[in-house]
C-alpha cells in the first residue's frame, strides 16, 4: 500500500477515530489526521489537502463535503466521493459499517478498495467491541442487583448466601426470568415493604 | 398481506405528508406497512436510497433530478409521483447585515430584486474597504435553497461564486453559525429559520415564495425500476400520502397534525414553531415582527402534491446556469422524466383543478415567463451564470 497517502479522517467518536487510525497506520499509512467539530472544517480540511477523507455515516457534515465535488472558486481539488458501480457489495458493506469515502480525482480504485475494506472492518471492530462493553456493563450490573437481593433475603430469612442464591435461582427457572430480573423484584418489593 | 416499506427522511416541516400518512394510518389503510428512517444527512438519504436500504426517499427536487441526470454522484433514474412540498424555504440574515441592507436600500426591502440591489451594494462597500466577503449557508449543492441564494443575488447583480463566499452547512450548524457570526445568512426550510428567529440572532428577509411563486421543494421519490417492478405498491402509496396531505391542509386538524409532528423520532420541535410554518405566518424579525404569505409551504394545496415536468426543467435551468450541468435536450428530457403528473392522477383517480396563476408555473419575481422548452433562451437573457 502506498505510504504517500495522505488521509483525513472526520469522526466525531475518538475512541472509534483511534482505532481505525491505528489500523491504518498497521498497514503502513502514516499521514494521518483527526479532525473533529464543524466550524471551518473544509478550510482545514483544504489546508491538509488530503488523498483520502474517510467520515462515520452519523456525522451530519457528510453534507458539508459534498460540496468539494463542486467545481467552484473554493474548491482546489475536486474530490469525489468512492463509488465503484462494480462493487455494489463493497458500497453496501461500507453504508452497514457505517463509513463512507472519498478521493481525490484520479487515485486508483484498486488502491482506495483495500483502504475502504480495511475501514469497513475497522468499523466493524469498533460497534462489536461496543456491544461487549454494553454486555459487560450489564453484567456488572446484574452482580449488584443479585448480591443486594441476595443480601435482604439474608436478612429477611436467616439465610446464607448460597442458600439466598438458591432461592433466587428457583424462583427464575420456575417464572422464565432472569436471575437479575427476580432480584430486582426482590429489592423492589422489599423497598415498598419498608 | 401487507407490504413492507423502508422510507428515509430528514426532519424538517415538508416531511409531514410522510409521518402523518406513517402516523394516522393512511398507509396502513393502503396495505401498506411503512418504517419512517430519520437521517442526518441529505448524503446518507441518497446513499441507502441508492443502493435499495430504502424503497423511498423524502428528496429534494434538485437532488431527485441530479440523481437521474448522473451529475454530482452516481446515475440512478429516480421519479416521483408524489410532491411533498412547494416553497417553505425563507432567506434569514444577521441582525447587521439587516440594517445595512437596509440603509443602503433604494425602496421597500420587501422586494427582492430592491434587498438584492442593496446586498450588491454592501458587498462592493465590503471589497472597497478590504473586509472579507459576506458567508451565506445553504444545505447542499443541489438543493433549491443553493438555487433561491444564487437567484436573489443574481438579480441584484450579486455574483454568488464571486462577490460572496456560498457554504454547505446541516441546518442546526447554520443557526449556531449565524449565532457566531461565521455565517452572514442562510437559506433553509422550516423549521431552521423560526429557531433562529426566536433565538434572536437573525431577521427573516424574505420567504422564497416571493422570489418565485412555485418551486417544488421535496418529492417522495423512487428508483424508476423500483417502480417498474411494483407499480401498484407505488400507486397505493402516492394515494396514502394525497390523503395525509389533505388532512394537513385541513385547518380544523392543525393542532393534531402539529402535535403529531413535534414528536420524538419525527420533527421534534415544539407544535406552535411547526404550526407558523403551516400556517404561513412567521414571526419575521426578534422584535415579534409577524410576515404573513397564504403559499408560505403548500403540501396539497393549490394541486401543489402534484408533480409538475415543468419543476424539472427549471431546476434543470438552475443546474446549467451554474455550471453544474451541461445543456442538452436529452439532459433536459431526463429532468422532466422525474416529475410524474400521470402516476399521480393514475393513483387519486382523475386530475385535480389546477392553479391558473402563475401561467408559467414557476412566477418568478424578476418578470419574464419560463419556457420549460427553451432553456438557452432563459440563459440568454441573465447577466451572471457560469
Amino acid at each position: 500500500m502506498d505510504r504517500s497517502l495522505n488521509i483525513v479522517i472526520v469522526d466525531e467518536n475518538p475512541v472509534r477515530a483511534a482505532i481505525l487510525s491505528e489500523g491504518l497506520r498497521e498497514a503502513g499509512m502514516t499521514a494521518i489526521t483527526q479532525l473533529e467539530g464543524t466550524t471551518n472544517l473544509l478550510a482545514r480540511i483544504y489546508q491538509i489537502d488530503p488523498d483520502v477523507i474517510l467520515i462515520d455515516l452519523e456525522n451530519p457534515s457528510r453534507d458539508m463535503l459534498e460540496q468539494m465535488f463542486q467545481v467552484s472558486r473554493i474548491v482546489k481539488r475536486p474530490i469525489a466521493m468512492f463509488v465503484d458501480q462494480s462493487d455494489s457489495a463493497s458500497i453496501q458493506a461500507s453504508v452497514d459499517a457505517g463509513v463512507s469515502a472519498y478521493i481525490v480525482d484520479g487515485l486508483k480504485k484498486e488502491r482506495m478498495k483495500h483502504i475502504l475494506d480495511l475501514c469497513i472492518s475497522r468499523f466493524n471492530a469498533f460497534t462489536r467491541l461496543e456491544t461487549e462493553l454494553h454486555n459487560a456493563r450489564s453484567a456488572l450490573e446484574d452482580r449488584k442487583v443479585i448480591d443486594r437481593a441476595k443480601g435482604i433475603l439474608m436478612k429477611a430469612k436467616g439465610l446464607t448466601e448460597e442458600q439466598a442464591y438458591v432461592l433466587l435461582r428457583t424462583a427464575a427457572m420456575n417464572e422464565k426470568k432472569k436471575i437479575a430480573e427476580i432480584a430486582q423484584s426482590v429489592i423492589t418489593a422489599s423497598e415498598m415493604l419498608k | 398481506m401487507s407490504e413492507r416499506l423502508r422510507i428515509g427522511f430528514i426532519p424538517l416541516v415538508d416531511a409531514a405528508a410522510l409521518i402523518v400518512a406513517v402516523d394516522k394510518g393512511f398507509c396502513a389503510a393502503e396495505g401498506l406497512d411503512v418504517e419512517l428512517v430519520r437521517e442526518i444527512s441529505w448524503a446518507n438519504v441518497r446513499d441507502k436510497f441508492n443502493i435499495g436500504m430504502f424503497d423511498a426517499a423524502h428528496l429534494l427536487a434538485p437532488l431527485a433530478v441530479a440523481s437521474s441526470l448522473g451529475i454530482g454522484h452516481v446515475k440512478v433514474p429516480v421519479i416521483s409521483g408524489f410532491g411533498l412540498g412547494v416553497n417553505g424555504n425563507a432567506i434569514t440574515v444577521s441582525p447587521d447585515l439587516h440594517a445595512a441592507i437596509v440603509a443602503t436600500a433604494d425602496g421597500d426591502v420587501a422586494d427582492p430584486v430592491v434587498s438584492a440591489r442593496a446586498l450588491a451594494r454592501v458587498v462592493a462597500d465590503r471589497k472597497a474597504k478590504g473586509q472579507d466577503p459576506l458567508t451565506f449557508g445553504m444545505t447542499f449543492p443541489f438543493s433549491s435553497h443553493n438555487y433561491d441564494l444564487r437567484f436573489w443575488m443574481g438579480a441584484g447583480g450579486v455574483d454568488p461564486d464571486e462577490d460572496v463566499r456560498l457554504v454547505v452547512l446541516p441546518p442546526p450548524f447554520m443557526v449556531e453559525s449565524l449565532a457566531s457570526k461565521h455565517l452572514d445568512g442562510f437559506c433553509v426550510g422550516a423549521p431552521w429559520n423560526s429557531v433562529a428567529i426566536d433565538l434572536g440572532i437573525g431577521t427573516i428577509l424574505h420567504f422564497a415564495s416571493e422570489l418565485f411563486q412555485r418551486a417544488a421543494e421535496k418529492l417522495l421519490a423512487v428508483r424508476a425500476s423500483w417502480a417498474a417492478a411494483q407499480p401498484e405498491v407505488l400507486l397505493a402509496l402516492i394515494r396514502a400520502h394525497a390523503r395525509a396531505a389533505d388532512y394537513i391542509e385541513d385547518t380544523a386538524n392543525r393542532d393534531e397534525v402539529c402535535t403529531l409532528l413535534s414528536t420524538p423520532g419525527r420533527i421534534e420541535v415544539t407544535p406552535e414553531l411547526i404550526r407558523r410554518t403551516l400556517d404561513g405566518r412567521l414571526k419575521v424579525a426578534a422584535d415579534g415582527t409577524v410576515r404573513g404569505s397564504d403559499r408560505y409551504l403548500l403540501v396539497g394545496r393549490e394541486a401543489a402534491a402534484r408533480p409538475d415536468p415543468v419543476q424539472g426543467a427549471w431546476n434543470y435551468a438552475q443546474m446549467v446556469r451554474w455550471g453544474q450541468a451541461p445543456l442538452s435536450a436529452d439532459l433536459l428530457g431526463a429532468a422532466k422524466a422525474v416529475f410524474r403528473p400521470d402516476l399521480y392522477d393514475a393513483a387519486v383517480g382523475g386530475t385535480p383543478d389546477l392553479p391558473s396563476t402563475p401561467a408559467d408555473g414557476i412566477g418568478e419575481c424578476t418578470g419574464g415567463a419560463f419556457d420549460p422548452d427553451d432553456i438557452a433562451g432563459y440563459l440568454q437573457k441573465l447577466q451572471i451564470k457560469r
